[in-house]
């Protein structure tokens, strides 16, 4: 007799939405249950739903655009694009969230958009950060995104899985994001091309849901479809009164078929950086030690949530940003600024020489916020360092924790953060 | 889809998406014909005035398309008169997003062609030639899924013509 092996998270939720038996490999249309775009990306959103003749959203209370790429405005095209935004929010009864707001990645799940078991799209690449919070969700461009504002389903290749078991316990001054940096080196750009991941093992269970989310952020720079993992009582806890709708968490079978398997124990892990200008161009942080640091930045999608502008405001109390540097922080969200000025974090960041800029995606983008000069040397919570990512090819950006970022700028090179930590 | 013949402009592995179109370009407009004259710009500045001039193919090595989601990427390529795009590997966002936007993609072994080359394809065909050399080239096909759409003409053009999805 043949045995069928038991599904991954992603087989389940994608059997689930689609009313089949989806095994990787498959091609299936399923339901979606929330559907996002950004300022980069609704724009043309917005177009291909006119090309598609389309008037109307399958369900305007499951669509959201938010202006966070380049908000406020810089440019009058922009702002045309921004108006065109708000007015489709207006005609269509679709969610805007505007200036100020925050990171897409941020919003849609703080704000009570998605639960446990959802199939989420979004025309970002990485909405795959809700995989930490259990939801099968991933990044599309405009026109997949309009067909499912239009219809409300997608079709989906159903991925094979990586499990990445990660066990030991973080040495202090070593993060989430170091985590995510070491897998980004050991499996390169690709390593994950058309498939997904699934984080499991006791380090992921230590982490809070806010560390997970910088994990599950940075899946699709392996190429990865989503970065799931399992719902567990702080991600139950972390929903509490954020959504109306019953979280239906979802389990990977204990025979659940993984097309590979990794173990990293993370005991021994070091601070890790990523250098110009390839995410996987990751070593341990030490070997760059030194190095002159004029921008640092702490915010994005990756890392600029309340815990890591609590790391920050711990390490800067009572210091200062080094004459030669500057930091910029950009909280994730108006809630995560409101919070961290509650706690003290913005007061004690702002009076070290932080400057503090509007909820959103910062300067991570290149468009406002922060570009560097010619020659400049930037670190950054970011989740990508190409050449030009940040409005200047010239200059060269290097990836690493909130603790790292904070102990360069004090510094004005680049340097371990674990002293910090003693 | 009907054969295409083209020169062969031959660049590296792991091509992102900000050197397609890089960010600081991308947000400021809606207007790809504009926006396009970028296309490539941090590695190749000429790119847009090389392959708009008669048309070509971008070829690349592995992971062609890697980053963010921007359908501003095929869009631009698109509108340089980029014909095909032939890469060992794709990403995947950008794999669907160019199928979406009606712009072939390829996988095959680069290797086998070099700068300059001239191409002969014809996707419905399965057939990839490359003249200068005078060889055959095997493509792998595309899922059947993402024939039928770039056959149609792209997402879009396949909503208009069926009133939502039919796959
Ligand atoms: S913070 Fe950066 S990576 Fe995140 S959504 Fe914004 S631009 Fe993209």
């Amino acid at each position: 007799m043949i045995e069928i092996p038991g599904k991954t998270i992603a087989e389940k939720i994608l059997s689930a939405h689609s009313g089949t038996d989806a095994r990787a490999g498959d091609i299936v249309i399923a339901d979606v249950d929330f559907v996002m775009g950004q300022d980069g990306t609704t724009p043309l959103a917005i177009r291909a739903l006119a090309d598609m003749g389309v008037v109307e959203l399958f369900d305007a209370g499951k669509v959201a655009v938010v202006m966070d790429h380049s908000c406020p405005s810089p440019v009058e095209g922009v702002s045309e694009l921004h108006t065109m935004m708000r007015e489709f929010g207006k005609r269509t009864g679709a969610k805007v969230y505007d200036v100020g707001d925050g990171v897409c990645h941020q919003l849609i799940p703080e704000q009570g958009h998605v639960v446990p078991g959802d199939l989420v799209v979004g025309c970002d690449s990485h909405t795959c950060t809700y995989g930490a919070l259990n939801v099968f969700s991933t990044g599309v461009g405009s026109t997949d995104g309009a067909a499912a504002m239009a219809a409300g389903k997608l079709w989906f290749k159903v991925p094979e899985t990586i499990k990445i078991t990660l066990s030991g316990e973080l040495p202090p001054g070593v993060f989430s994001k170091d985590v995510i940096l070491a897998i980004a080196g050991e499996l390169g750009a690709d390593g994950a091309t058309y498939q997904a991941l699934e984080f499991a093992g006791p380090a992921i269970d230590a982490m809070s849901v806010e560390a997970r989310m910088t994990v599950s952020n940075m899946a699709i720079e392996v190429g990865a479809k989503a970065g799931l993992m399992r719902a567990d009582a702080k991600t139950l806890a972390w929903y509490e009164g954020r959504s109306e709708r019953e979280p239906a968490p979802v389990d990977p079978d204990a025979d659940a078929a993984y097309v590979r398997e990794l173990e990293l124990d993370v005991s021994g892990l070091e601070p890790q950086i990523a250098a110009p200008h390839q995410v996987d161009n990751v070593s341990p942080l030490v070997e760059f030690e030194g190095t002159p640091i004029q921008q640092g930045v702490i915010g994005t999608c990756t890392n600029g949530r309340l815990e890591d502008l609590g790391i920050a405001a711990s390490m800067l109390s009572g210091r200062r940003v080094h004459p030669d540097a500057r930091l910029i922080v950009a909280p994730a969200s108006r809630r995560i600024y409101l919070d961290a000025m509650a706690a003290g974090y913005i007061q004690t960041l702002v009076e070290a020489g932080a400057a503090v800029v509007t909820p959103g995606c910062g300067p991570c983008v290149g468009t406002h916020n922060g570009v560097p000069s010619d020659g400049e040397n930037v670190i950054s919570t970011a989740n990508r360092n190409f050449r030009g990512r940040m409005g200047n090819s010239e200059a060269f950006i290097y990836l690493a924790s909130p603790a790292a970022v904070a102990a360069s700028v004090i510094e004005g090179r680049i340097a371990d953060p674990r002293t910090y930590f003693e | 889809m009907s054969a295409i013949q083209a020169r062969a402009f031959k660049y590296g592995d792991d091509i992102n998406t900000d050197y397609i179109i890089s960010g600081k370009h991308k947000f400021k407009s809606a207007d790809m014909a504009a926006m396009a004259v970028h296309a490539m710009e941090d590695l190749d500045p000429d790119y847009h005035a090389k392959v708009s001039r008669e048309g070509g193919f971008l070829v690349a090595g592995k992971n062609f398309g890697m980053g963010s989601s921007r359908e501003q990427a095929p869009l631009v390529l698109i509108h340089s008169d980029t014909r095909a795009v032939l890469a060992k590997s794709f990403a995947r966002i950008f794999y669907r997003n160019a199928i979406n936007t009606g712009l072939p993609v390829v996988e095959c072994d680069t290797d086998l062609i070099d700068d300059g080359d001239e191409l002969d394809l014809d996707l419905a065909a399965g057939y990839l030639k490359n003249v200068t050399k005078g060889t055959d080239i095997p493509v792998k096909p595309l899922p059947s899924v993402m024939a039928q759409l770039l056959e149609e003409g792209g997402l879009a053009a396949h909503f208009r013509k069926h009133g939502g999805f039919n796959i």
